[in-house]
């Protein structure tokens, strides 16, 4: 845009304003780019104030030798104290490509109450819009989990529509692919269990107790926890994006409208794979915790390995593995339709995706450990 | 105003009557009235922002009206329970703006996916409808290729033939040329063409482009983004000589009355 000759650094710029027979005369001079040293504008629109009795505008720009945008700003902030002042303006006097330029910015009147106001409501306003928000969230958390519900109805009648195929990748994403993860996290939280109890126990030589406290720990609830939050962080979270995406891509509403059920055809083989895979990778890291707790056991504690898993097998009680397991369930039901709702509901941007796969995490950890509290508050009570 | 298509009209393939659409408390239309015939290219035209793509999920079933009524010729879409709904939509075709196709199968599995479901053909037929619709569109040889992996050209045309493959006798398309290149939407405006010719199918499109829509369209209906509600109703390209609506004047001359 920049036009005119002239080296930008060398010239200042410069801005007089006078009256002139009672016009105001604006007389600029030098470069005015951006980068070139300029004077302070907000002076020159005091000074323009300065003469109320002033009748019209004019400009003077024989002495610019370069402008660009930054010359068009300043003469449509005069512009705006001109119409303040209700000056009739000449604009005569700026070079051509200035003029035609102003006017183009002047075309379109801008859009009242398009800007947004960052004035924030009253407080009781605010607790209002949150309370309905939140009473929407829910009314639209019980849809989906009633459209859930009907899609096992119809999954149970051998009804439902969904892919074979994709229930079976889906099953490897969710089990097998998450077999290292889980093995390693599992590993060291037997480790650190076994580390945590083997200090107080060898206080009093009860060194071998370390593989019973190993063994409940992680068969009751350990295993079942450490594979959720995994499960949270990896599933859940690809869920809530895979299925935002589609929302995003549209892809919901086509299969809508091949009236495809998205309840049976997306959400019921996710809830599927995780509801079959959890209990199996809590076993899997039950065994992995149980082999930290052995490793710290024999080769910290020097305790026979035979004795150690003679230990642990005599003082865990089956039970305890149920436990496990029905935790483990649980948490595949929740982290499934965590992720799943999210995305689901997600909104059709970018930023949406993104929204839907923290709070998709954010909601699986959290109904993990309600659902812990629930459960263990439930086998205490049942006395198991 | 309204203009009427002349003479030996088809029968009445959609009615909209006194249809309402809303947001919440935010109205974006109201009191949409028109009938789209058999065998016409029916364009929803409008400014951006004015509710042409809203009104088109009314009409396909993915968003309720907050009053009227959308009558199919089989009844109507939206008094009436979800079963009788599937089966009317399921006549009906969809194309959306960026071709909506699943981005986690090939092409071949998105047009099989509903042959699949709702035929009782067998996976060798299903191949071999795949393979003709695909070809139809200009996409032979493609059956293989994922969304991802074909340009956005493509990706309409595939939505295309996946939107014709239970042969819909009417087909809603949403925007089919924004963000192709004018040959390509020209080759899309004619395939339009010869699928109606051939097919003697129903299409109703969503566009404001200009080209396409006095190109294609013999009905037409004029969403004004002031007055939220329908201004004009007719032949586009009467509309264009006959009508004195400065704002639809305005529109469909780019601007230049």
């Amino acid at each position: 845009m920049a036009k005119g000759t002239g080296n930008s650094a060398a010239e200042k710029a410069a801005c007089q304003v006078t009256l002139e027979g009672g016009d105001l005369l604006v007389a600029f001079a030098g470069s005015w780019r951006v980068g070139s040293e300029l004077p302070d504008a907000e002076a020159a629109r005091r000074s323009m104030r300065s003469y109320p009795a002033a009748k019209a505008l004019r400009f003077e720009c024989a002495q610019v030798t370069g402008w660009d945008s930054l010359f068009l700003s300043t003469c449509r902030a005069m512009l705006a104290v001109a119409a303040e002042m209700k000056l009739t303006v000449d604009t005569s006097g700026l070079p051509p490509g200035v003029e035609s330029l102003l006017d183009l910015a002047a075309k379109v009147p801008e859009r009242k109450g398009a800007a947004r106001t960052a004035s924030s409501a009253p407080l009781l306003e605010r607790i209002g819009d949150w309370t309905l928000t939140a009473r929407d969230n829910f009314l639209s958390l019980l849809e989906f989990i009633g459209e859930v519900a009907l899609a096992c109805v119809s999954l149970a009648k051998g009804r439902a529509v969904y892919q074979r195929s994709t229930l079976w990748s889906l099953i490897k994403q969710t089990g097998i692919d998450a077999v290292p993860i889980v093995s390693l996290i599992s590993l060291l939280v037997g480790l650190i269990l076994a580390f945590v109890g083997a200090i107080q126990l060898r206080q009093f030589g009860a060194q071998i107790y370390v593989s019973t406290i190993v063994g409940i720990a992680m068969v009751r609830v350990m295993g079942a926890i450490m594979t959720g939050i995994i499960m949270a962080g990896r599933t859940g979270a690809a869920f809530a994006a895979e299925l935002g995406t589609m929302q995003v891509n549209e892809e919901i509403d086509a299969l809508r409208t091949f009236g495809f059920s998205p309840a049976e055809f997306l959400v019921l083989p996710r809830v599927l794979a995780l509801v079959l895979m959890m209990p199996l990778l809590c076993i899997y890291a039950d065994l992995m915790g149980i082999l930290g707790g052995f490793i710290v056991g024999v080769v910290m504690l020097d305790i026979n390995p035979l004795q150690y898993l003679h230990s642990t097998w005599n003082s865990v009680p089956l039970a305890n593995l149920w436990i496990g397991l029905v935790h483990s369930t649980v948490f595949g039901v929740l982290i499934a339709l965590a992720g799943c709702y999210r995305g689901m509901r997600c909104g059709r941007s970018a930023l949406a995706v993104g929204q839907a796969t923290t709070s998709a995490v954010v909601t699986s950890i959290l109904s993990i450990i309600i659902a812990t509290a629930i459960i263990t508050v439930v086998c205490e009570i049942i006395g198991v | 105003m309204t203009l009427q298509p002349e003479a030996q009209e088809p029968a009445p393939r959609l009615t909209v009557d006194h249809l309402d659409i809303a947001y919440g408390d935010f109205v974006i239309m109201r009191d949409l009235n028109f009938t789209i015939r058999r065998g016409d290219i029916f364009i929803i035209m409008g400014g951006s922002g004015c509710g042409k793509s809203t009104l088109m999920r009314v009409l396909v079933g993915l968003k309720s009206p907050s009053g009227g009524e959308v009558l199919y010729e089989e009844g109507s879409l939206w008094r009436t329970d979800e079963d009788t709904r599937a089966a009317i939509l399921r006549r009906a075709g969809v194309l959306f703006q960026s071709g909506a196709l699943f981005s986690s199968m090939t092409l071949a599995e998105n047009i099989a996916l509903p042959l699949q479901q709702y035929t009782r053909l067998r996976p060798r037929d299903i191949r071999e409808v795949v393979a003709l619709k695909l070809a139809l569109v200009g996409l032979a040889g493609f059956e293989d290729f994922y969304p991802s992996e074909i340009s956005g050209g493509m990706c309409k045309r595939a939505g295309l033939a996946r939107a014709m493959a239970l042969d819909p006798d009417i087909l809603f398309f949403d925007e089919p040329s924004a963000g192709l290149d004018p040959v390509s939407a020209n080759l899309l405006d004619e395939l339009i063409l010869e699928l109606r010719d051939s097919l003697k199918a129903t299409f109703v499109v969503v566009t404001h482009e200009l080209a396409s829509i006095f190109a294609i369209g013999n009905n037409s209906v004029y969403l004004d983004v002031e007055t939220r509600t329908m201004t004009a109703h007719g032949d586009p390209k009467k509309l264009l000589e006959e009508s004195t609506d400065p704002v639809l004047r305005h529109f469909l001359t780019r601007g230049k009355e």
